[in-house]
């Protein structure tokens, strides 16, 4: 026997680009996270040809997850074609072999930057969340080392403190992403830079929910069918923002997140911000065939 | 007919603070060597004595902040039991923060310096559970109006604030929740004479209307002969001397008592 025998044929790289015991670290990491839902688990982070910054973390979550049947999706501030979610979804293309898609119904794999799709997420689909910062006590407990020791101790009391100033200096909560949300009535997470809008799609909802920040090294997860409860004072409601009765000005779709675009005459005009749900109503109002799936969102409004 | 006498009322209060041989070295440093320490309910402790004498270990340790090489401290209160000390870090946060108020000599301490100081005592109460904003906000409002704080300032961060405003954001946060016992550390040190009265008023006005135990760390005797009712004067961490304020700068036993009155007066 020669020794070429033995050793497998020379690849550029590994499949899915990170070598096996990377993807081996992360996947025991993912059980880890999925096992304490909201908990922060730190892990390597390796390097992917991205800065970080950019959605390390994320793309390390997908790049570990796919395999050559997974249908793949990319979203950057609800964006399909935007830059950063056109190269990532090309890049795991490239390296993982895997089919890709833009429509919700058929990816498996959902990437994302900053929203979460309109249509209701199905128990075989699993969401990635992109995390820039995923303590959620940074901001009124600088030491690291303490924050942990809070999260051990559920000393939570804090975080209403940044809603106290807030409603005292603005008169209204003016925590516009990454809410602070109570998971499984233990953990608090940051969940990404997510508009409050999509916070309460992610209670009981039934898809899996990574979410990792690559530069912090932190994964965290919400399973499938778990609560998440935004964090609010009990005689101020939590209010999501006010796009309910804006309309869509190129597809005509109205009650979902949108993107405001200022126009030369000092107005602005309203654009639905999951850019695949506008060009979906567009095509169903052109009579084209599309299957249009259930939305979280019912005439601008969350059903209980 | 008999009279009977009732025992005087100092005989019959148990001491509502307890603190019991406490020891600790820092390296080949001893910082406390067996002290002991006692506050009656509704009364002000005073403790005096150079730097370096032990005293602020000592009051870090009746806030549970640092735990002794070896020693007991009880506090009489209906649902604390036992050593302290032996607590977990869990239930010394709970109870340092229902039972026990702090106010330090930096206000960096105590304080978040960039929130605003409605904001800093609505703190104290969030940890210990309360979550309606409207009971924060009348709740911290009335704390800093107890602590003789302008209610204009309410919602301004106390990096903005003078020396004595800060120490009445302290003396507002450490009252919040009625605490059994308040803990002061050199409060009025830093602060120029004017506004150290005023201060000084402050507390004794608080003491009289509340009747908190407190318990006083000053190196200046004038603040203890302001506010104490019992002295205990410390050098190189053990106790020299203790006795009743009037006792102690009226007739000093301990060489050490003598010199530091005589050095004040």
């Amino acid at each position: 026997m020669t020794l070429s025998a033995l050793t497998k044929p020379w690849e550029a790289m590994s499949y899915g680009f990170l070598d096996g015991s990377a993807k081996r670290e992360l996947r025991r990491k993912m059980l880890k996270s999925v096992a304490v839902p909201g908990c922060q688990m730190p892990y390597a982070s390796r390097e992917v040809p991205m800065a970080r910054g950019w959605g390390t973390g994320g793309l390390q979550v997908s790049l570990t997850l796919v395999n050559p049947q997974t249908r793949v999706k990319v979203i950057d501030q609800g964006a399909d074609d935007s830059v950063n979610a056109a190269s990532i979804r090309r890049f795991i293309a490239r390296v993982a072999g895997t089919p890709t898609t833009m429509d919700t119904l058929d990816a498996d794999l959902i990437q994302s930057r900053h929203r979460i799709p309109e249509e209701i997420l199905r128990e075989d689909q699993i969401l990635v969340l992109q995390v820039p910062n995923p303590e959620p006590l940074r901001p009124v407990q600088p030491n690291m080392s303490i924050a942990r020791q809070m999260h051990a101790d559920a000393d939570y009391g804090r975080m209403w403190l940044q809603l106290y100033e807030q409603i005292v200096r603005s008169g209204r909560v003016m925590q516009g992403a990454s809410y602070p949300s109570l998971v499984h009535g233990r953990h608090v997470m940051t969940p990404s830079p997510i508009p409050r809008w999509d916070v309460p799609k992610l209670n009981m909802s039934k898809h899996l929910t990574i979410l990792s920040a690559g530069r912090e090294k932190r994964i965290f997860a919400v399973p499938p069918y778990t609560r998440v409860e935004p964090l609010v004072f009990s005689d101020v409601p939590y209010k999501v923002e006010e796009h309910a009765h804006l309309t869509c000005y190129r597809s005509g779709t109205k009650g979902f997140f949108m993107n405001e675009i200022p126009q030369d005459d000092s107005t602005s005009a309203y654009e639905v911000s999951d850019s695949e749900w506008g060009v979906k109503a567009i095509r169903q109002r052109e009579s084209e065939p599309v299957t249009i799936g259930e939305t979280w969102y019912k005439n601008g409004e969350m059903p209980e | 007919m008999t009279l009977t006498l009732d025992a005087p009322r100092i005989v019959r209060t148990r001491a509502l603070l307890q603190v019991s041989n406490v020891s600790k070295s820092y390296g080949p440093v001893q910082a406390l060597r067996n002290v002991s320490a006692h506050a009656y309910p509704g009364e002000v402790l005073g403790i005096v004595g150079e730097s370096g004498s032990g005293k602020s270990t000592l009051l870090r340790m009746m806030n549970l902040e640092e735990t002794p090489d070896q020693g007991s401290y009880t506090l009489d209160l209906p649902d604390v039991q036992g050593n302290l000390f032996d607590l977990d870090r869990f239930a010394r946060r709970m109870l340092c923060a229902t039972r026990i108020g702090i106010v330090y000599q930096n206000p960096h301490l105590g304080l978040l310096m960039k929130h605003s100081s409605s904001g800093n005592v609505a703190e104290r109460l969030l940890v210990a559970g309360e979550r309606s904003f409207a009971t924060l906000r009348a709740k911290a409002t009335e704390a800093l109006e107890a602590s003789e704080f302008p209610l204009d300032r309410l919602d301004a961060p106390p990096i903005e604030l003078s020396g004595g405003m800060q120490q009445r954001v302290q003396l507002a946060k450490a009252i919040a929740l009625e605490p059994a016992l308040l803990l002061l550390d050199e409060p009025t040190t830093g602060l120029d004479v004017s506004v150290q009265a005023l201060v000084l008023d402050t507390l004794k006005r608080l003491q009289q209307d509340r009747k908190i135990t407190m318990v006083i760390v000053s190196h200046d005797l004038g603040v203890i002969r302001t506010l104490a009712d019992r002295v205990m004067v410390m050098r190189r961490g053990e106790v020299v001397e203790t006795g009743l304020a009037d006792q102690i700068f009226q007739d000093p036993q301990h060489a050490y008592t003598q010199q530091l009155v005589h050095a004040k007066l």
